[in-house]
């Protein structure tokens, strides 16, 4: 190769077409995980061979909401909370486009939180990336309704004492038809999810656990991105079809604790349509 | 390829399929230097520049001994939140008989 310059704006990455390259580099910090999230999304409408145009990504607000200013398809930055509702809108409208919302843990789960209850209930034919930090980024590191116990945030310093929700958990019981769980670290199996869900008729739901060095990492000894990721390749263990979700929960004080990841939910459900 | 009992392994088609070579491409201006790729790559063909972008970030380049290195696995590519990096196949550039 030849030997890379700084300053070169003349290489030009092959998925660029699917992003809106001109805003890059994006704004997300260096080492955060919603950069390889977006990246494995375009990759997955790029390998599923479909014309982009049948593509729509909706996004709530907070750090992963950004997602939807990057991607160059059909895209809709939503209120907070709002992902949900407004894509519903979208997939009930025109069934024959694909449908996907990308946004944190905080908008997904705290105001948007019953939206997701009922958006998995009816079984709406949607694609949740769900990326899960354990806190409000944007906004500097607040617990959310995802924070584990013990770990710390701007509104917690001593530690968070609340029941946090497991993710694949809420997902299976609200009746998603596909639910998932992995980390960046796993680009490749969560990018195959990606695909399973454009391509299935129904809730599907991926959890991606995230690093967030600036807000979370730095609060909880888990120091950079680079740290974070290499916490989940040691304590990560890979579970397909896993039954026991209940017990999934992810434990980010006490590092001997494995975190189950996996595709855990896959079933035939009848789907909401209009 | 000598196993510990000294036999020596060859796979059968070695000669037909050989390791793919990959090339590297680094779009330095956007890498934020978060080390995913230089990590992760399992053949450890990237190291940091001693030079920095114009945000000041230390970019991958090519250590010095693995300019033949790759194996185009893309993982680097896959990982990288920035798309600041991926590989193409050097064998495309050259001419197949
Ligand atoms: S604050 Fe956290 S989630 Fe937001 S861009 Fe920075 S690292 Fe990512
Ligand atoms: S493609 Fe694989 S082997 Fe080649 S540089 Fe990237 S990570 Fe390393
Ligand atoms: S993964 Fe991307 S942003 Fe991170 S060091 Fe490598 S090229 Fe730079």
């Amino acid at each position: 190769m030849s030997t890379p310059q700084p300053n070169d704006f003349s290489v030009v990455h092959p998925i660029d077409h699917l992003m809106r390259a001109d805003r890059l580099p994006h704004i997300l910090c260096a080492g955060c995980g919603i950069g390889t999230v977006i990246h494995a999304y375009v990759r997955a409408i790029d390998e599923s061979g479909t014309d982009p145009d049948q593509h729509v990504c909706v996004s709530g607000i907070g750090c992963s909401g950004r997602a939807a200013g990057y991607v160059n398809v059909d895209s809709y930055h939503s209120t907070h909370g709002r992902a949900l509702p407004f894509a519903l809108g979208i997939a009930v409208h025109n069934p024959s486009l694909t449908v996907t919302v990308i946004s944190g843990d905080g908008d997904l789960m705290a105001i948007g939180g019953n939206h997701f209850i009922h958006a998995a209930r009816r079984n709406v034919n949607l694609n949740v990336i769900c990326i899960n930090n354990f806190n409000y980024g944007m906004t500097g590191g607040q617990v959310g309704p995802t924070t584990p116990i013990g770990a710390k945030g701007t509104t917690a310093p001593q530690g968070s004492i609340e029941h946090p929700f497991n993710l694949p958990y809420l997902a299976k019981a609200c009746g998603a038809s596909f639910v998932a769980r992995w980390t960046i670290l796993h680009v490749r199996q969560f990018t195959d999810a990606i695909l399973r869900s454009m391509d299935k008729d129904g809730f599907c739901f991926t959890e991606v656990l995230s690093p967030c060095p600036t807000s979370f990492g730095r609060r909880n000894k888990l120091g950079e991105g680079l740290d974070e990721v290499e916490m989940y390749r040691e304590r990560c263990h890979i579970e397909n079809g896993a039954e026991n979700l209940q017990d999934l929960d992810i434990d980010i004080v006490d590092h001997e604790q494995p975190i189950t990841v996996g595709n855990f939910v896959d079933i035939e459900r009848t789907a909401f349509h209009a | 390829m000598t196993s510990a009992d000294g036999i020596v392994r060859k796979p059968m088609d070695l000669d037909r399929a050989g390791v793919p070579e990959g090339e590297v491409h680094i779009i330095t201006e956007r890498c934020k230097e978060c080390g995913y790729c230089i990590e992760y790559c399992p053949e450890k063909v990237l190291v940091y520049s001693k030079e920095i972008n114009s945000r000041g970030y230390h970019f991958p380049m090519i250590a010095e001994d693995k300019a033949t290195s790759c194996v185009l696995c893309k993982f680097c590519d896959l990982i990288c939140p920035e798309l600041a990096i991926y590989t193409t196949d050097a064998s495309d550039d050259e001419t197949q008989s």
